[in-house]
């Protein structure tokens, strides 16, 4: 694990970038000027004396990049990550705003660690929004005190890591949280067709002999929730989709106004279960690495817009819990700092979308979802910044990551595209000479 | 030549049909008045058993034993996890001591793949989860090799519960790669839902079976998969699966019936039939030791055609 240090910067003149806008989809040169932490002027060749200036030639300047699904760990098990830490590896992967899932230990369903894990954020360039337990220790018994719990600072509502238990307590979730307008999020499982499995259930878990999730497990909860939302009126975000049929559930939902949106990982879109061949613990996750079809529609399903977000599902892991038979080991892998590299390695340079439809997918789209102000590169606006290089090829190293945990499948691969600074809350951070 | 035995999906043709050879000639060993040979004096073996087992923990060791080698026998049922030591610490503890081989018996499906890459030891896969039974399907084979010569054309019907049967898997690899046909039978619920994969007939009747079939490897019923619904009750599967000499009525006059154990009698296997002329299942368990040998004797090193002393 590296460490980390962010430079406060209030005044700083970032030149001959490539300015990127998702919402307009213009790209053009410029320099930015910095001052005070807010962007005091976007023009061709400013000069400014005695303040810092950044070389971003060849660089694009985007909107501070948004991943709506991360497992910080704290409080509980901070010897996988803690909130400082997946901090950094956000920042590494260029992420300026990230949402804990409330999973934790003990669980995020009050304000005493939504308030906690805000406030570990600060003296970091990343906005900390917490998504906090829908219900109480996310037993799916009691409603959690979502009225205090967004006062606190929570954006939304998840039982992530099991489904809301019920149908009937998913309904009073939704209703309740509407009244506050924040999203309820579902981890879409049911239990009872997923309990004891380890991968997806198909022709690899046959072959290999490994218990079996399967896709359906995924696409009935989808199913109830869509109808709930519809019922209810209230907003529901699908996390993690990752099988074809809830994709078509999602989008035949939004064809008839349902208020549904949805997010997909980088590794559903990357991988299917022929992967886990080797019994590799960095390949299991959950949901679990579905078939072709499935990462076909998933695509598909980002090109027209059904899939609104790319979210990592970061999950740190501690090496001697993953690295043991598969069977026992636990859900999840690390996904900040590989994210961008798979965005353009495996949708941008294929052709499946283009790289603004992709920030806009890690940009403006799940800060809509969250009801979030923008991060806008605009004259006036607080400077929230990603600077990447779209062309830039590297290889996925274990010893490079911030995160605390290195289980990723994606070690010793190589990517094109990656994070090379960012600004946000007047702290400036860029990659050191060493890792570029 | 593997280097581990982990599972007959990477076995090739050509390793299985040596293996089989060799096994025939330690066979010979066995008969002996003294049946031992010095062939792997100074190895040393260890069986890790993370599930109860017994008669293929008695093979190994007893084919251990025979060829002289040097062996400790590690039991503990529920996964290594739950003792607070990893499996793969404990397997590098006791390779730290200076062992050769390492047999594993796990119920997690790719234990001995996953141990097959923390430490240096030769592996042979004993049974892992749902996935291989490697020794067991070789066995099996031998056996029918016995009874009924070359496999090729040989039409094996494996009857029960193939979605959590490791020997089903080990069998269908191995059978189809010496020529036999291979079909599975048995309730909906106990058949992968990707079995077409495989290739072979699927059956749901076991009539259907026993008529097709020249050999019916039988499989043992497990009572717990009826708690999770599988299955309706032990009643009704021995009626509808359990093979009987009333339903044989409909099977080829010399039809081979075997079985892995342990058996339940009375339920999959109508109990007298066990010990009937059809059954071969007493030779499985000889011929166990003999493929055991055979397996531990090649990988430790050896050639077919070795001097193998004694």
């Amino acid at each position: 694990m590296k460490s980390i240090s962010y430079e406060k910067a209030p005044e700083l003149l970032i030149r001959n970038g490539i300015l990127l806008d998702p919402a307009s989809g213009e790209e053009r040169r410029a320099d930015v000027l910095i001052s005070d932490g807010r962007i005091a002027r976007i023009a061709e060749n400013i000069e400014q004396k005695n303040i810092p200036v950044f070389d971003a030639r060849g660089r694009y300047i985007s909107p501070g990049w948004f991943d709506m699904h991360v497992h910080f760990r704290e409080p509980g098990r901070e010897d996988k990550e803690t909130i400082a830490t997946g901090c950094a590896a956000a920042v590494s992967g260029g992420f300026t705003g990230v949402c804990p899932m409330p999973n934790t230990a003990p669980v995020a369903d009050n304000r005493g660690i939504i308030e906690m894990q805000i406030a570990k954020a600060e003296g970091t360039p990343v906005d900390l929004h917490p998504i906090a337990a829908a219900t109480v220790g996310q037993r799916g018994e009691e409603l959690s005190e979502m009225a205090d719990l967004v006062d606190a600072g929570a954006v939304a509502f998840s039982d992530d890591g099991v489904a809301i238990a019920t149908a009937a307590i998913t309904r009073r979730a939704m209703e309740y949280a509407s009244m506050y307008d924040v999203p309820i999020i579902e981890h879409c499982e049911d239990i009872s067709l997923a309990r004891g499995g380890a991968m997806n259930e198909g022709a690899a878990s046959t072959r290999l002999g490994l218990p079996g999730i399967p896709g359906i497990a995924e696409d009935l909860i989808v199913a109830r929730d869509i109808l709930l939302a519809e019922y209810t009126g209230a907003r529901v975000h699908i996390a993690h989709i990752s099988t074809a049929g809830a994709v078509e559930l999602v989008r035949r939902a939004k064809k008839r106004g349902v208020k549904v949106t949805c997010e997909v990982t980088p590794h559903h879109f990357c991988l299917t279960d022929d992967h886990i061949e080797s019994y590799d613990a960095n390949y299991k996750m959950n949901p679990p690495l579905r078939t072709q079809n499935d990462v076909e529609a998933m695509i598909a399903g980002l090109k027209d817009g059904t899939i609104d977000v790319i979210a990592t599902d970061h999950a740190p892991h501690a090496p001697e819990e993953k690295e043991v038979e598969f069977t026992a080991a636990p859900f999840g892998i690390t996904g900040l700092e590989t994210a961008i590299g798979l965005i353009i390695s495996k949708l941008v340079l294929p052709g499946h979308l283009s790289l603004v439809q992709a920030l806009e997918k890690i940009t403006r789209a799940p800060r809509h979802i969250l009801n979030l102000p923008q991060a806008i590169v605009q004259e006036g606006e607080p400077a929230n910044l990603t600077l990447f290089d779209a062309a830039q090829k590297w290889q996925v190293r274990a010893e490079e990551f911030y995160s605390k945990s290195r289980n990723s499948p994606f070690i010793g691969e190589e990517l094109t595209g990656r994070a090379v600074a960012v600004y946000n809350r007047g702290l400036f951070w860029q990659r050191p000479a060493v890792e570029a | 030549m593997n280097k581990h035995l982990l599972g007959l999906e990477e076995t090739s043709e050509e390793e299985i049909r040596q293996i089989l050879a060799t096994a025939f000639s330690f066979k010979e060993v066995l008969s002996r008045p003294i049946p031992k040979v010095p062939t792997l004096r100074g190895k040393t073996i260890v069986n890790l058993f993370f599930e109860p087992s017994t008669r293929t923990r008695i093979s190994f060791e007893l084919a251990e034993k025979r060829l002289s080698a040097d062996t400790i026998t590690f039991s503990s049922s529920g996964s290594s996890v739950s003792k607070g030591e990893t499996l793969r610490d404990t397997a590098r503890n006791i390779e730290a001591m200076k062992i050769d081989m390492v047999v594993l018996r796990h119920n997690s499906a790719g234990a001995a793949h996953f141990l097959a890459r923390c430490v240096d030891s030769i592996i042979i896969n004993a049974g892992d989860g749902q996935h291989e039974h490697p020794t067991q399907a070789l066995l099996d084979m031998m056996t029918l090799q016995e009874r009924a010569g070359d496999l090729r054309g040989l039409k094996v019907a494996i009857i029960g519960d193939i979605l959590h049967s490791r020997v089903a898997r080990s069998n269908i690899h191995g059978l189809k790669k010496l020529g036999a046909r291979v079909a599975i039978c048995g309730p909906k619920t106990l058949i992968p839902r990707e079995a077409e994969q495989w290739d072979i007939p699927v059956f749901h009747r076991l009539d259907d079976a026993i008529q097709w079939a020249d050999v019916l490897n039988i499989l043992r019923i497990q009572l717990e998969r009826q708690k999770t619904a599988l299955f309706p009750s032990l009643r009704e599967y021995a009626s509808q699966f359990g093979v009987t000499r009333q339903r044989l009525l409909r099977a080829k006059k010399d039809v081979i019936i075997m079985h892995p154990g342990p058996i339940n009698r009375g339920i999959e296997l109508e109990n007298d039939l066990a010990d009937s002329e059809f059954s071969i299942i007493l030779d499985q368990v000889t011929n166990g030791v003999a493929v055991r040998m055979a397996v531990l004797y090649l990988k430790s090193g050896g050639r077919l055609d070795a001097e193998q002393g004694g």
